[in-house]
């Protein structure tokens, strides 16, 4: 996203307060370097074109309100990232904590692992904004929840590992917009009834190839292997899903 | 016809001998009542659409209409009145929520109007607002509970951020989609020239209107329209909109008919898109999520902005406030349920929620019990009706009052209660180009400017007539109030003393 204009700062914030590590980096000018992150928050909170680059686990809301910003996480990351963000790129290569990317509007963020609960909810899509979410591992529950738009893409590593699921339950509950592609014929995934599941065609795959492609450039993923399949494509069957629910009175 | 006939609410009454065939209540008229048949030469009235807004009566030009209640009712029932059995006709047609608008018109208690206000005589005199100075600015924030002193002694005078309102009344939540582009601008160009505030509500805010931003309070709700940096730069607060009075515990919804292209780009979603509001913010389960999203939105912008959580009036209002008071939030706004809404089930509406009055007077309470109270200012709303509603909320405990319905009567709404259609007459609740183009901003924010004034100036004749010359000193003091007709239990939950005491 951006090109580093001046050197990158290198922060240690071990045990130093979210309050004064964000502080730090809204103050300094370019590209930052955070080592030793453990929890702090709001990480990069409504920030534009810059390079944050995280070594250990970055807290709550990393890249809340993100516009523009490319992060990475050397590690897992907690709940609720990439909250509302706008634009930018967000990398975690480790797992993430719930509600990831609730209401983005635009953006990517590429997860190596696993999911929790609630993942893309709300997200949305305008105008040339198109939000896009890249799971490796799996999903919690809700998945998609009342997604209005955006592709949310699950691959599935480590499925069936111990009975996990690519997806946990209700996914795409409310669902009227955007798309989600899991990984797998889901034929034990139960879907929700506002929504069409089916076998993705090469034409619907062809869509998500640019994002497999960085995802698989940044991760060092086998582009070709994850191609195989096979993918389940989710539309919603209404943008209008509640038109019918009231009478004037 | 037959079974699925409902008989008109409204007669409209044309005088003919008055009536020049103009034409012009048909032109006005988006419900299409009105009708001229040429052959007969007559204005005729499609009554079964009449929503008794009454813009036909005041653009006639020769006074020939009035509207009145039609009394072909049903036989009379105390128990089954006409409107409940109406209800379930209207159910048993159509298999639907129920779904209305405005604030709850149910014959509930109003306690403003059980509240009287005190007076000075002769001693203690009284303070004539128009030879002396009178105060009825506030600041609505966090407040230090002491005084805090530099290492050499002086005085420590930072402050997190504040709102300044030139008197204790902000206009409040709502959305552009829910009311015309014309009516938010009437409110933004009112509040910048009062010194006041308008909000968004959680529609997202026009690029128009970027402008009158220092004078903007932008909301972030569940569904996060339009919700972005820019966005939250360009308030002067950040309302999280938890509840309205009006649907406690349920969630917005605008169906995607009305999501055009200027509302489309307002709340960044895809035109004709339904725009989902959840009850829930589905990352907020415990007071500890909501310092989460309080904190993150202090965060994006760099603590220069006081955030306001809004809360509908529910019964343990007192304890969620104390949760709220301590999130980090600044503010708490909290919407009695006879709040307003552009549409919200009618069961919702009428039955859930309790009125503000009781849950200010509570909320005063426990915060000061908890010693808590200078950790946040108190918005009220849900209704606030005239300026002495003002000054007995102040009196109750509240720093400020938000008013919405007010506001739109200054607009020209006339309270038909029919905003969900869309087709508001007087350019208000709708998005339809010919109609919104009624409202003329000029109009509008001239008339909302005349009523604050008119409302700031008596403010300050009741506190004159106390002896007091600062609203601030009004505020808490429930010495200034007795009841008149509550019963012991009101009272004590009011905690002012019965008139005569």
């Amino acid at each position: 996203m951006s090109e580093s204009k001046t050197q990158t700062l290198t922060i240690d914030v071990s045990n130093m307060n979210y309050v004064e590590l964000n502080e730090m980096v809204r103050r300094s000018e370019g590209d930052v370097e955070l080592t030793g992150c453990l929890g702090q928050r709001f990480i990069a909170a409504g920030m534009g074109a810059r390079n944050v680059r995280i070594t250990g686990v970055p807290g709550n809301a990393l890249g809340a309100y993100l516009n523009g910003a490319r992060i990475e996480v050397c590690g897992n990351a907690q709940d609720a990232v990439g909250d509302t963000m706008n634009a930018g790129t967000i990398i975690v290569r480790g797992g993430i904590g719930d509600t990831a990317g609730y209401a983005m509007r635009g953006g990517k963020i590429y997860v190596e692992g696993n999911a929790g609960y609630r993942a893309g909810i709300h997200m949305k899509a305008y105008q040339d904004k198109l939000p896009v979410m890249v799971i490796g591992g799996c999903a919690g529950s809700f998945l998609g929840e009342y997604q209005a738009g955006g592709i949310i893409i699950v691959l599935g590593r480590g499925a069936g590992v111990n009975g996990k699921p690519i997806v946990s339950n209700f996914p795409g509950t409310g669902m009227h917009g955007g798309k989600l592609f899991l990984r797998s014929d889901c034929a034990d995934i139960l879907f929700p009834k506002q929504v069409t599941a089916r076998p993705a065609t090469p034409d619907d795959l062809q869509e998500i190839v640019p994002y497999l492609e960085e995802f698989c450039g940044i991760f060092g993923w086998a582009l070709p292997e994850l191609m195989e399949g096979p993918f389940t494509l989710v539309t919603p069957d209404s943008s209008n899903p509640y038109q019918q629910m009231y009478v004037p009175n | 016809m037959g079974i699925r006939y409902l008989t008109p609410e409204f007669e409209v009454v044309r005088n003919d001998a008055r009536c020049i065939r103009c034409q012009a209540c048909a032109r006005q008229c988006a419900n299409e009542v009105h009708r001229y048949d040429a052959d007969l030469d007559m204005m005729l009235s499609d009554e079964m659409q009449c929503v008794n807004c009454q813009r036909c009566v005041s653009l006639c030009p020769t006074n020939a209409l009035k509207i009145v209640h039609s009394d072909c009712r049903l036989r009379e029932n105390a128990n089954w009145d006409n409107a409940h059995i109406r209800e379930v006709y209207k159910q048993a047609d159509s298999g639907g929520m129920l779904l209305s608008s405005m604030g709850n018109p149910e014959p509930y208690p109003v306690y403003w109007d059980r509240l009287l206000i005190n007076a000075s005589q002769v001693t203690n005199p009284s303070i004539d607002p128009l030879r002396e100075p009178m105060e009825t600015r506030v600041f609505l924030g966090k407040k230090p509970s002491r005084i805090r002193r530099g290492e050499n002694g002086e005085l420590d005078t930072t402050l997190t951020p504040q709102l300044e309102l030139s008197m204790p009344v902000m206009f409040s939540a709502m959305s552009y989609g829910s009311i015309s582009y014309n009516a938010h601008e009437s409110l933004a160009r009112a509040a910048t020239e009062l010194g006041l505030y308008y909000n968004t509500g959680e529609g997202g805010l026009h690029e128009d209107f970027y402008q009158y931003g220092p004078h903007t309070i932008v909301q972030v709700a569940s569904g996060r329209f339009g919700v972005h940096e820019g966005y939250l730069q360009a308030g002067a607060a950040i309302e999280i909109k938890i509840g309205q009075g009006a649907k406690p515990g349920i969630g917005g919804h605008l169906p995607g008919i009305k999501v055009g292209a200027d509302i489309s780009r307002t709340r960044m979603i895809p035109e004709g898109s339904d725009a989902i509001s959840p009850a829930p913010h589905h990352d907020i389960y415990s007071i500890e999520d909501l310092r989460q999203l309080v904190c993150s939105l202090k965060e994006a912008t760099a603590y220069t902005k006081p955030v306001i959580v809004k809360v509908a009036a529910v019964h343990n209002i007192a304890a969620i406030a104390s949760g709220i008071a301590r999130s980090g939030a600044d503010i708490i706004a909290i919407d009695g349920f006879h709040g307003g809404t552009g549409a919200a089930p009618t069961r919702i509406r009428d039955s859930v929620g309790i009125p503000i009055e009781l849950a200010l007077a509570a909320v005063d309470q426990r915060l000061r019990d908890e010693g808590i109270r200078n950790n946040v200012s108190l918005v009220v709303g849900g209704s606030i009706r005239s300026s002495a509603d003002v000054v007995k909320a102040v009196a109750l405990g509240a720093d400020a009052c938000y008013v919405a319905t007010a506001a739109l009567l200054a607009l020209g709404c006339h309270l038909c209660r029919t905003c969900q259609t869309g087709k508001c007459n007087w350019g208000i609740a709708t998005q339809r180009p010919e109609l919104v183009k009624r409202l003329n901003p000029d109009v509008g924010s001239r008339r909302l400017v005349n009523l604050m004034t008119a409302w700031n100036h008596e403010i300050k004749e009741i506190l004159g007539g106390m002896g007091i010359n600062s609203i601030e000193a009004l505020r808490g003091n429930r010495l200034m109030l007795r009841g008149i007709g509550l019963n012991g239990k009101e009272l004590e939950i009011l905690g002012v003393s019965h008139a005569g005491e």
